[in-house]
């Protein structure tokens, strides 16, 4: 399977939850903790992002950036440990 | 927004796009705009067009906008952005121009410049963010309204006796012979986010082609004002907003060679 994973701007996001609803994985959650504006904000709860971009597309502060693995290829060598 | 490094074997498939600016977005969590500036901002930065495009900025809650896209922008009085953006155009035609409005500055106030606009087929895009009620205000009745809608002037529900028909504006333009291309799309799912991008971005290729205005209508929520979570208010829209205000294509342009 692709892997991916998300970055989210905690400081930007509003907590709406959108990003939360449009994930097919359910890998998005609400922080225990405030961010500056006073909301609770999204965060990764489970490490199974395959980097889709629902989240991204919803999000109406885009506050989210979403990266994915790269295609192996058959020429690339061994593959790079995952970073998370 | 500083993006992390974290290049070890992975690639950036999505970020904010760079015409829209930092400044944070003063709308209320969930809010639809947010969205549309966004999906308009992607189009402008996909098509390298961003010194090239001037846009017109409503009295709305999307007055600020602005501040937000990163691009040539105008500020008009309530309900006439597109009378403004006509003039602009008309002035600097090689460049993309766009008006934005809520129904309340588009279908209320600015009635007669929307119907004159594009009667006389302005080559600009109105982009028409239709969330049922003037949400900047409070949440008044607008005139897309639904029946039997609350609001803070409508407590019982919007009612035809006193308050008339919902006002579907999109269909009214549609009929205009200066009309080149009407649609109405959406921004709360990521299928409907990814249909409107294509309907900006076609409606900002046929400008090129100077065949009269585009007009791109946005089903929208209002979460403060309709009184629900983004969540519920996006279900609320597809339940009850869908079967008045149906997506797709009102009007395609003429085929030319
Ligand atoms: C000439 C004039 N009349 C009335 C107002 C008050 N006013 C400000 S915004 C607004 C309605 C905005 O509603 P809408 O266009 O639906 O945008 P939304 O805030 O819902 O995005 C009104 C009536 C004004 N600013 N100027
Ligand atoms: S990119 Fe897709 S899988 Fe990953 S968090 Fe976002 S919606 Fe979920
Ligand atoms: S959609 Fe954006 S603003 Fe809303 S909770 Fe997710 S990251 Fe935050
Ligand atoms: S009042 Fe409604 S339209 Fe205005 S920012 Fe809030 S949710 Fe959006």
């Amino acid at each position: 399977m692709i892997r991916g994973t998300v970055v989210i701007a905690e400081d930007i996001c509003k907590g709406c939850e959108l990003c939360i609803e449009a994930c097919p994985q359910e890998s998005l959650g609400l922080s225990d903790k405030i961010n500056l504006k006073g909301y609770r904000y999204a965060v990764l709860v489970k490490d199974n992002c395959t980097g889709c971009v629902n989240c991204a597309l919803v999000c109406p502060d885009a506050a989210i950036i979403v990266y994915r693995q790269k295609k192996p290829t058959k020429t690339a060598g061994p593959q790079v440990e995952v970073p998370i | 927004m500083d993006i992390p490094p974290l290049t070890n074997g992975y690639e950036i498939v999505y970020k904010k796009p760079q015409t829209l600016t930092d400044t944070p977005m003063h709308y209320c969590p969930g809010c639809g705009h947010g969205v549309a500036h966004r999906v308009l901002m992607e189009v402008v930065e996909e098509m390298g067009i961003q010194d090239r495009t001037i846009g017109v900025a409503p009295v709305g809650c999307s007055v600020f906008a602005y501040d937000y896209m990163n691009i040539d922008m105008q500020e008009a009085p309530h309900g006439r952005a597109s009378a403004v953006a006509s003039g602009i155009k008309r002035v600097l035609p090689d460049r993309y121009v766009f008006s934005y409005q809520g129904d309340g500055d588009l279908a209320a106030i600015g009635t007669g410049e929307t119907i004159h606009v594009v009667n006389r087929g302005e080559n600009i895009l109105m982009v028409f963010i239709n969330n049922g009620v003037y949400g900047m205000t409070g949440g008044q009745m607008a005139p897309t309204t639904l029946l039997g809608m609350k609001t803070t002037t409508t407590p019982y529900g919007r009612e035809v006796k006193t308050a008339g028909h919902p006002l579907r504006i999109t269909n009214l333009v549609a009929q205009l012979p200066g009309a080149c291309y009407v649609t109405r799309q959406a921004v709360h799912t990521p299928t409907t986010v990814r249909k409107l991008k294509k309907a900006f971005r076609a409606a900002l290729e046929y400008q090129q082609k100077q065949q009269g205005t585009c007009f791109v209508e946005v089903v929208s929520n209002c979460p403060s004002s309709w009184k629900m979570t983004p969540a519920e208010a996006n279900k609320w829209l597809e339940e009850n907003m869908f079967p008045f205000y149906p997506l797709g294509d009102l009007k395609l342009p003429a085929q030319s060679n």
